[in-house]
């Protein structure tokens, strides 16, 4: 079974916030969200890694739930608001747990490192002192092959604790 | 000659833990990977994949794909330069070009489900899915195998025809059976007929995949002087360029590859799969840039596995507890094409031990499945699950401590290595002891819950290193900071690595050198990103840079004091007259002074190192089994490991849990499950199943640092040796907790379900 495609005109008028700003594009009806970030907004920071929803590097925050942005299509963010890693520092300086993260050493080759920090994000957003087990639970839909996931923990407690 | 060096016991910047240098950039978004790049009038790529493992392609209509909207081209082998048998050196030794161009494209024959048979460029992404499925294949299906015993029985054709009368495989009898070695040492026949204690055991190993989160890609475009750009995610930029101009028939220095941010590559990207396919697309495309990324699926059924495979071991010892023979055989397989790394496997299986007899014979198997690519300390975590259960099961024959055995045996200088080699300093026994005076080593087990049973293992592990080919450039800046460019693409913070030894060198401070990987246009030579070579190699070409760079500047110094140039001394980042203790001036203020002295004050450094530190671990595990369900549980985990000099911490640090967690992957569940027809069962993260933070304790580091003597801080590679106990550990482990010995990967719960019979 294919999906049958038909390249043309047909595109989607999506008026949607992205990391504060508004933005206003058209979009073809079959392009995923992270397709829509990365090659029609131009926000490259979201990655991809598998594109079936199950290594999250693609996380970002729509209307404040993470999701995975390779599941969703970028038709579906009209009217809603989307924050990205790029969104995650302001003018006064990296978020705490973008700072955790560098002192903590919690990356290695850095491509799972945006959809963690989104997820992240959304943790301690809503549950500002999570202990370990509660961390390593969230995360779980995030995968990592470089650090053993030890130091992102540590990382996430670290901003926690920053933050309280 | 290779020179050594004295260790020293007080630096100031290495073994601290300054914040890397592309952090900012990885923690932002900033950072651009392979996927990330975007160029003028680029179109997008994609390819079509063989369904079935072994086939003969009958014919290849691309008509309909063509006539698609949007589609610029489509190209199938016969795009690309005709390639004959012939070996050449793409990097990872001596390979057959046709082989390597056919990997890239199947010519006559699919070798396995996912091999690559065609590609489309088109308009976009989606497009360019849609017309590669629209390409239709005959094939005339063929009898395959996935496994060493299915591919060597009698009516299974040869994989690949020119073995048939190859020597190895007269040797063994069939063509997809090809002996590579047999090394010898002693009298191992003897040395067994006559041990006190002989134990033996046959081992089985499913592939694994090295499972980097970032997928293969590349984007190629041909320039106006008919140069080949390529941007990739790659551990070894001219390893690119060496490839494609190998598969393409150009010069090496037609092709320039820019390597960009790479997002996990543990070996596996090292081959190239993509960067000719977009070549010649944008050839066929009338010379625009084309870009292809591969899809999860493809990355796990047609890029870089590590071998499976049987190993035969067999151990006799003495009654009072000495090692005195060993004899395996190993036969791993290497996919559809040559090379599973056996010869890596026969270094490094009785690499911890003094075994004065001994004997090695080692096969490529082929199997319809992927090439094999290096993964971490490639072909050592195989034979390690090997050996490293045999003396558990040793030791518990014959009564012996399974510390102390190994301790009593353990390799150490002037030990002799199974090919050959003998050792020079090595950590072995520190590592051992290390491990004996951990906590984790000396507390108790713990309770588990109701109905579930635990157990502790250890067990080590090594893996030789490599030196290899490095460049770096320095430039001095005015205020004293320092660029420097280097070749060697950083996949887990060895621009701070690197980074750190040259200001140790210089005197300054790791923030003030900003380290720079760049393009093969740009800085000498550089090998891969791989063996655990970089901070050890590229890291010594840093400081010979940097001496070079303290040499000018001592010229500079004396010139401006007008005194001679050997009166220059330079200590603790100061320059200083040896005669006249007046003058002096540190390293900075000399670099804003430099006007009026001959100008701008570059230096370069290369090293082509032969000789590399062999690295050491030992690792301690305990599992929690519940026996209904066969579920494992690792619930304390520490690693010991030499690590020479550990130049920055944190990131040794990672190494040595990132390489456990994969390990931890490998024994508890991970592996290619193939079906009946050959084609992988599970090649999607939800069905791999690789992983996750939920599924880890926190995995505890200590360091121990027997600095290497051929570096000049004694640094020997840390990346791959972590991988290799987990295995083992694990299974020891596990046959602690339930009583039975499991000698099948991965050790998942059905495996332990069937064990106990539950």
């Amino acid at each position: 079974m294919t999906t049958q495609i038909t390249p043309g005109p047909s595109r989607v008028h999506v008026r949607t916030t992205i990391n504060g700003q508004a933005h206003e594009f058209l979009v073809p009806p079959y392009m995923s969200l992270l397709d829509t970030l990365r090659e029609i907004v131009g926000l490259t920071g979201t990655k991809e890694g598998c594109l079936d929803g199950n290594c999250g590097a693609c996380t970002v925050s729509l209307d404040g739930r993470i999701v995975d942005s390779c599941l969703v299509l970028g038709a579906e963010i009209d009217g809603k608001s989307v924050e990205t890693v790029e969104g995650m520092a302001t003018a006064d300086g990296l978020h705490p747990l973008q700072q955790a993260f560098l002192e903590e050493a919690a990356l290695q080759c850095g491509i799972c490192t945006p959809g963690f920090l989104v997820a992240a994000k959304g943790l301690l957003d809503n549950e500002p002192a999570p202990d370990e087990h509660r961390i390593r639970h969230w995360l779980a839909g995030n995968l990592c092959r470089c650090t053993g996931y030890d130091k992102i923990v540590r990382a996430v407690q670290k901003a926690s604790a920053e933050m309280a | 000659m290779v020179a050594t060096f004295e260790p020293k016991s007080e630096y100031k910047v290495i073994g601290t833990r300054p914040i890397r240098h592309d952090g900012l950039d990885k923690v932002t978004g900033r950072a651009v990977y392979g996927a990330d790049i975007k160029l003028p009038s680029m179109i997008w790529g994609a390819v079509l994949r063989s369904p079935h493992a072994h086939a003969r392609i009958l014919s290849i209509d691309t008509s309909a794909a063509e006539a698609m909207d949007g589609v610029h081209a489509v190209v199938t082998n016969a795009d690309l330069p005709q390639a004959e048998n012939e070996m050449v050196d793409l990097g990872e030794g001596a390979t057959n070009l046709k082989w390597a161009v056919d990997n890239i494209l199947a010519s006559d024959k699919a070798l396995y489900a996912g091999h690559a048979v065609a590609a489309v460029a088109a308009a976009d992404r989606y497009t360019a899915e849609e017309a590669a499925r629209a390409i239709k294949v005959d094939y005339e299906v063929l009898r395959s195998a996935t496994n060493v015993d299915d591919t060597i029985a009698d009516d299974m054709p040869a994989i690949l025809e020119e073995f048939v009368d190859s020597p190895g495989a007269q040797e063994s009898g069939h063509a997809n059976h090809v002996k590579e070695f047999t090394h010898e040492f002693g009298d191992p026949d003897a040395a067994i007929a006559g041990a006190d204690h002989v134990v033996e055991g046959e081992f089985n190993l499913q592939m694994v995949h090295q499972g980097y989160i970032e997928p293969h890609n590349a984007t190629a475009v041909w320039d106006e002087n008919d140069r080949l750009k390529v941007w990739t995610s790659t551990q070894g930029a001219f390893t690119v360029r060496q490839q494609i101009a190998a598969v393409l028939k150009i010069e090496e220095s037609r092709v320039r590859v820019t390597p960009l941010e790479i997002g996990g590559g543990f070996g596996g990207k090292i081959p190239i799969y993509l960067e000719p396919v977009a070549a010649v697309l944008s050839r066929k495309a009338g010379n625009v840039p084309v870009k292809l990324v591969m899809e999860r699926r493809s990355v796990f059924e047609g890029t870089g596995p590590a071998a499976g495979g049987k190993i035969h071991l067999k151990l006799g010892a003495t009654k009072d507890g000495q090692l005195v023979a060993a004899d395996s055989t190993l036969r791993m397989e290497a996919g559809g094409y040559p090379g599973s790394l056996v010869g890596a496997s026969g270094m490094c299986i009785y690499a911890c031990y003094n075994i004065p007899n001994m004997r090695i014979v080692g096969y490529d198997v082929l199997v319809n499945k992927p090439k094999v690519a290096a993964y971490r300390a490639p072909g050592s975590p195989q034979v390690a699950f090997a050996i490293e259960t045999l003396i558990d099961d040793l030791c518990e024959q014959a009564g012996f401590d399974k510390w102390q055995f190994r301790r009593d045996n353990a390799a150490k200088e002037g030990t002799r290595r199974g090919d050959g080699p003998i050792f020079p300093r090595i950590g072995m026994e520190e590592v051992l002891d290390a491990a004996k005076e951990t906590d984790h080593f000396n507390s108790d087990l713990g309770d588990p819950a109701p109905g579930n049973v635990r157990g502790r293992g250890f067990a080590s592990g090594y893996w030789f290193n490599v030196g290899l080919q490095s460049s770096v450039n320095l430039s001095l800046n005015n205020d004293g900071t320092v660029e420097l460019v280097e070749g060697s693409t950083d996949i887990g913070g060895t621009r701070a690595s690197i980074a750190m030894q040259a200001a140790e060198t210089l005197g300054i401070t790791a923030e003030d050198v900003n380290p720079t990987v760049v393009d093969t246009d740009t800085v000498g030579f550089t090998a891969v990103t791989g063996g655990s070579r970089v901070t050890y190699a590229t890291g010594y070409a840093a400081y010979n840079a940097a001496i070079e760079m303290i040499d000018k500047l001592k010229v500079r110094a004396s010139m401006l004091w007008s005194i001679d140039a050997d009166d220059v001394q330079f200590e603790d980042g100061v320059f200083s007259s040896k005669s006249d203790p007046e003058l002096s001036i540190g390293f900075k203020d000399l670099a804003g002074k430099l006007g009026d002295t001959g100008g701008p004050v570059t230096s370069t450094g290369s090293v082509d190192l032969e000789a590399a530190g062999g690295a050491y671990g030992t690792h301690i595990c305990d599992v929690e089994i519940d026996p209904e369900t066969g579920k494992t549980d690792v619930v304390r985990y520490t690693i010991v490991q030499d690590a020479g000099r550990a130049i920055h911490p944190s990131y040794v640090e990672g190494q040595m849990q990132g390489g456990v967690a994969q390990g931890i992957g490998w024994a508890l569940n991970e592996e290619y499950y193939m079906s009946d027809d050959g084609v992988m069962s599970n090649s999607s993260y939800l069905d791999y199943r690789m992983p996750t933070s939920l599924d880890l304790p926190s995995i505890e580091t200590v360091i121990v640092e027997v600095p290497n003597p051929v570096h000049p801080y004694g640094v020997r590679g840390v990346g791959e040796v972590p991988i290799v106990p987990p295995v083992p550990t694990v299974g020891n482990a596990i046959k602690d907790a339930i009583g039975i010995r499991l000698r099948e990967t991965p050790m998942n719960a059905g495996r332990i379900v069937s064990a106990l019979g539950s």
